[in-house]
């Protein structure tokens, strides 16, 4: 349960004879428990990647399918992580975090019990009955978070989740869901801009081309992440330092950087 | 035009200045002899008889007896056309087969004025309360099942994918989504509707009713009681102005407990 398939995915936006091609030939696997960051110019078509796995937009051509079933609409087993948080404003973050649960029609001794949990896990227990706007942008995300992972989904899909936050809070963030997935791991499908937070995050990272959006690396972080045993460090900013990571990061970036070339920006 | 805001002692000024040269030119235009007293009544004539009018019945009521009768058919008016208004207007927002199914049908209803269905109201209701209720619900309807239908369907896209991601169904979707989601729409709506039902009441009172403000102002129009007349068009825009009023407040205290700027 939790792997994730492109398999020859294109995506036409508009007509299909005279659409901007968005996606050409998509195709990655996400084992199970796999942590995997796409990273690409803005525009190459990686939020649709996401999109098109949590169900909201069809493929035009080719496959894809979470737990070997193919993709045909939104549903619980794929929770989305948005940028914009996209919490219910007239619910409360306990309501918010509540409301899978309750369309999964679960006991309400239960709901409590798996809310609970979540707020825990998120820190979020003093502000259970708080509204969404009396929240900071990181407790906002933090809400959004518990709210996916309450319902114990196969994959999760973070799409820039921490885009929208300062920088100091998305540092917090980026280290809290290293914890988490320690804590819980799971199958996720991370998008970003941000190459540090990729290679940070990630077990293998996937590099596109400017559009039409293509495949063009995959990087495999895990191996040398094991190897260089960066889990020894519990902050960021120690782990950014090793060389190992840099020299990750820097091949990333110059790849980036070619795409923009081909772009004269 | 003016970049400096006047102070709220400054509008009151102004406001009244306005409200005294009406007057002022009400009064001058009817002392002067050059309008005849029965074609337009100076305005101290009016406000004697509105007194009046409050205490001594007139055509079979006292003037808060008309209001009162007046009212209960506005009260059923809205209130029907709110209950029938909002939900179709929100299913029309997520159902897309429903829209398409109304939308024609409604489009070309909603152009037919209030008054233009008194024959029918008259017909089929005669002088009882049916017939002001359902000119009232023409009058109130379309902004009620507008304002919903647009709050509907302009939720912010992300609040619908996140809840299709949770895996909410029609239902649920409609009532803890869509419905919150509207309110300042709806209650907006609802604002224009209470106006809107208001003015249309008078019309449907003119011709089929027994009683209420619209059936004095006809009688005292059939013994050519100009002041009464009047009277009963002061009340209606009193009457107006509270609701008006108080559904403003609803609306600023509703955003403020959502934590929108008022």
């Amino acid at each position: 349960m939790g792997s994730i398939l492109f398999q020859n995915v294109d995506k036409v936006f508009g007509p299909a004879s005279s659409g901007v091609k968005a996606l050409d030939n998509i195709n990655l696997e996400i084992a199970e428990k796999e942590f995997v960051a796409i990273v690409g110019p803005s525009g190459c078509g990686k939020t649709t990647c996401l999109r098109m796995v949590a169900g909201f937009e069809a493929p035009s051509a080719g496959l894809i399918s979470v737990s070997g079933k193919k993709v045909t609409e939104p549903g619980p087993d794929r929770a989305v992580v948005f940028q914009q948080f996209a919490l219910f404003p007239w619910k409360t973050v306990r309501e918010n975090i509540e409301l899978g649960l309750r369309n999964k029609n679960l006991p309400a001794g239960e709901r409590n019990t798996l809310v609970e949990s979540a707020l825990k896990l998120m820190n979020l227990e003093t502000h259970a009955d708080a509204f969404p706007h009396q929240l900071s942008g990181g407790m906002q995300q933090r809400v959004a978070i518990a709210r996916a992972y309450v319902l114990d989904p196969d994959v999760l899909l973070m799409d820039e989740p921490f885009g929208a936050l300062d920088a100091q809070t998305r540092v917090v963030m980026q280290e809290e869901l290293v914890r988490l997935a320690r804590v819980n791991p799971r199958t996720v499908l991370f998008i970003t801009h941000a190459v540090e937070e990729a290679v940070y995050l990630a077990d293998r990272v996937a590099i596109m081309t400017r559009r039409p959006g293509r495949i063009k690396e995959i990087l495999d972080v895990r191996s040398i992440r094991q190897a260089e045993n960066w889990d020894r460090f519990q902050k960021i900013e120690d782990v950014m330092d090793l060389e190992s990571f840099v020299h990750l990061r820097t091949h990333i970036w110059k790849s980036l950087r070619e795409e923009k070339g081909s772009q004269s920006i | 035009m003016n970049s400096t805001p006047l102070t709220w002692r400054e509008t009151m000024a102004w406001s009244l200045l306005g409200v005294v040269l009406f007057l002022g030119l009400w009064s001058g235009l009817t002392t002067s002899g050059l309008v005849p007293r029965q074609f337009l009544p100076p305005p101290q004539e009016v406000a004697s008889r509105f007194i009046q009018l409050l205490t001594s019945p007139f055509a079979g009521a006292t003037l808060p007896q008309h209001l009162g009768s007046s009212f209960m058919r506005y009260a059923y008016g809205v209130l029907l056309a709110a209950a029938i208004g909002v939900p179709l207007g929100l299913l029309m927002g997520w159902f897309r087969l429903l829209d398409d199914i109304v939308t024609p049908i409604f489009d070309g209803l909603r152009f037919i004025a209030p008054i233009a269905w008194v024959p029918f109201a008259a017909l089929w209701f005669g002088t009882g309360i049916g017939g002001p209720v359902m000119i009232i619900f023409a009058g109130a309807f379309p902004p009620c099942l507008i304002n919903a239908y647009r709050g509907a369907r302009f939720v912010e896209p992300r609040l619908i994918e996140a809840a299709r991601m949770l895996g909410t169904g029609h239902t649920r979707m409609i009532l803890e989504i869509l419905l919150p989601a509207a309110v300042p729409s709806i209650v907006a709506g609802l604002r224009v509707s209470a106006g809107l039902g208001w003015q249309s009441l008078v019309g449907a009172e003119l011709i089929v009713a027994a009683a209420g403000v619209g059936f004095m102002m006809v009688q005292a129009q059939g013994s050519v009681q100009t002041a009464t007349v009047m009277t009963g068009m002061i009340a209606i825009g009193i009457v107006g102005m509270i609701i008006d009023v108080l559904l403003r407040q609803g609306e600023a205290w509703l955003r403020r407990r959502r934590g929108l700027e008022a």
